[in-house]
């Protein structure tokens, strides 16, 4: 730079333009980075080992060492690598590779160093004491395809029915009379969520190409009714008709037109 | 060969602890050593003694989640480590990133690209700004930003977890060292560098600079790769005291005048001032 030149620009302008630049460099940085970070962050079809806090907050917990992968006897756990589209480094399991064996000590959990897998969540009181439950761990939940299951067919597969290890609560089999042979009955199989630990043994087991039972996380898998349905038959449920203030309907985008104009939509008049 | 050796002995001695420490992880991930469990990030140390990595932890508290209390103990284990003995020693000692970065800059001493390329200036605390947004962005976006991102995590997990698409990170580092920017990484982004830097800022091992030995050959500026840290070599004796630097020793062992020595840290300023007057 020659003299002239420079001594127009003096020290002030000078940090105030190198302040700007670095902040701008921060920006750009910054936001790239922040996209990256919140593509990989959403990756909502997951399945955490046993005792993981809620994902939102067991991806900020997990500090990403591998203790309990290197803790699992059955190397059901894996850590996520740079290219699973997953939040790297975090653990997680393909149950249709290797399933959740469910080991009653819960060898994963203890070692987690920042508590991403609480221990509270899969223990239960007993005498006084802490000790672990491994049927309170509710990893995700088994759900069956009707139309490549092939006990739907009316093959007798029960499969994932031996296969469960809270057999006959987690999984059941539900009789039907098949109308088709007349002579023979389906033995379909249905999960219960609220046995279901989602450890995926069902879907190891499953003789299909493609499972026809898989594990999905909870939050993707299930529904939830609202608090306004009252079961009727139900003493304890019915207890909570006491104090209520009224009649309360579900709100959904579809409910806030009115029943004529949701009705007529889409109809041409003319 | 002996003196190639003793020219070599921190280099050696670097070498061996990195791969040791590698080792050792590997080795409990695939045969269940006890020695080491888990990765740079947290590990036990013989199944007894919690380690973690500080920065983590605090990216995590950014976050708003507090960590568990083995993590937390795991992390002033190793914060008062370096704050007391290490200073940046993590960077030379233990980070697998660091036998990258070292292979870039000898390729670019021995085939002289200094000289051929380029300059560009940039300046080296781009780390404390990485390090300042990786906290902003952590709180943001309620993850651990850094460790997502993180080539050194990448690596080593890599090396003890499987790599997976983790070549990438340190092809990039290997690429950006070697053709873009002189230590680039470890010298210039490298947030985690930057927070030892910080915490190792008052450690107690130095290297000591003796003015009178000094014969203004510049082999240690050379061979720096934070050569801002020894801006008094030839000027006058003293420790170099800049957290920046990552104690590997290199300038100890090129110096053939014996101008240069780790020592402990002298706190009294007065010393200093002493054997300046006195030389």
């Amino acid at each position: 730079m020659d003299e002239k030149k420079s001594s127009k620009v003096n020290d002030r302008r000078r940090f105030l333009i190198q302040m700007a630049q670095n902040v701008a460099i921060a920006g750009v940085g910054g936001l790239l980075w922040s996209a990256y970070v919140d593509e990989v962050k959403a990756a909502p079809l997951i399945l955490r080992p046993p005792g993981a806090k809620k994902e939102n907050e067991f991806i900020s917990l997990c500090i990403k060492c591998g203790l309990c992968v290197e803790a699992c006897p059955y190397d059901t756990l894996i850590l996520a690598k740079p290219g699973d589209n997953k939040p790297t480094g975090t653990p997680y399991f393909i149950p249709r590779d290797i399933p959740c064996y469910m080991c009653e000590d819960i060898p994963c959990v203890p070692p987690c160093p920042t508590g991403a897998l609480d221990s509270d969540s899969v223990s239960v009181v007993k005498d006084g004491q802490k000790v672990f439950d491994i049927m309170k761990m509710r990893m995700g939940v088994a759900i069956v395809d009707m139309k490549s299951c092939i006990a739907f067919w009316g093959i007798q597969c029960d499969a994932c029915y031996r296969a469960c290890p809270i057999l006959d609560k987690a999984i059941y089999l539900e009789y039907r009379k098949n109308e088709r042979t007349g002579k023979h009955a389906f033995l379909l199989p249905v999960v219960d969520p609220d046995y279901c630990t989602g450890c995926g043994l069902c879907e190891h087991a499953c003789v299909t190409k493609e499972p026809a039972i898989r594990v999905l996380p909870r939050e993707v898998a299930l529904g939830e009714v609202g608090k306004h349905y009252v079961k009727g038959w139900d003493k304890s449920d019915e207890k909570r008709l006491k104090g209520s203030k009224g009649i309360e309907t579900t709100v959904t985008e579809r409910s806030k037109k009115s029943a004529i104009e949701s009705l007529n939509e889409g109809i041409d008049f003319e | 060969m002996n003196r190639f050796i003793y020219k070599h002995r921190f280099l050696i001695l670097r070498r061996l602890t990195q791969i040791s420490i590698l080792i050792l992880y590997i080795g409990a991930n695939i045969w269940g050593w006890k020695i080491l469990q888990g990765n740079l990030s947290s590990s036990n140390l013989l199944e007894t003694v919690p380690l973690a990595d500080p920065y983590a932890v605090m990216q995590i508290f950014a976050t708003g989640s507090i960590v568990a209390m083995d993590a937390l103990l795991g992390a002033v284990i190793i914060t008062l480590f370096y704050m007391v003995f290490g200073g940046r020693a993590f960077c030379s000692y233990v980070c697998p990133v660091n036998m990258v970065t070292d292979l870039a800059n000898w390729i670019r001493r021995k085939f002289e690209l200094d000289r051929v390329e380029k300059k560009w200036w940039a300046s080296r605390n781009i780390r404390y700004w990485v390090m300042g947004l990786s906290f902003i962005l952590s709180f943001a976006l309620g993850t651990a930003a850094f460790e997502l991102v993180s080539p050194v995590s990448m690596t080593h997990r890599g090396l003890v977890f499987g790599m997976g698409f983790g070549w990438a990170a340190i092809a990039t580092i290997f690429l950006f060292d070697l053709f873009v920017l002189k230590n680039g990484w470890c010298g210039h982004i490298c947030p985690l560098g930057g927070f030892y830097s910080l915490i190792g800022r008052f450690s107690l091992f130095r290297v000591r600079h003796n003015q009178p030995n000094c014969t203004l050959c510049m082999k240690c500026k050379d061979v720096c790769p934070e050569k801002e840290v020894l801006y008094m070599i030839g000027k006058k004796s003293m420790s170099v005291n800049m957290g920046e630097c990552t104690l590997c020793g290199r300038c100890v062992e090129v110096c053939d005048d014996d101008a240069l020595n780790f020592s402990i840290r002298d706190f009294v300023k007065k010393g200093e001032d002493y054997e300046v007057k006195q030389s």
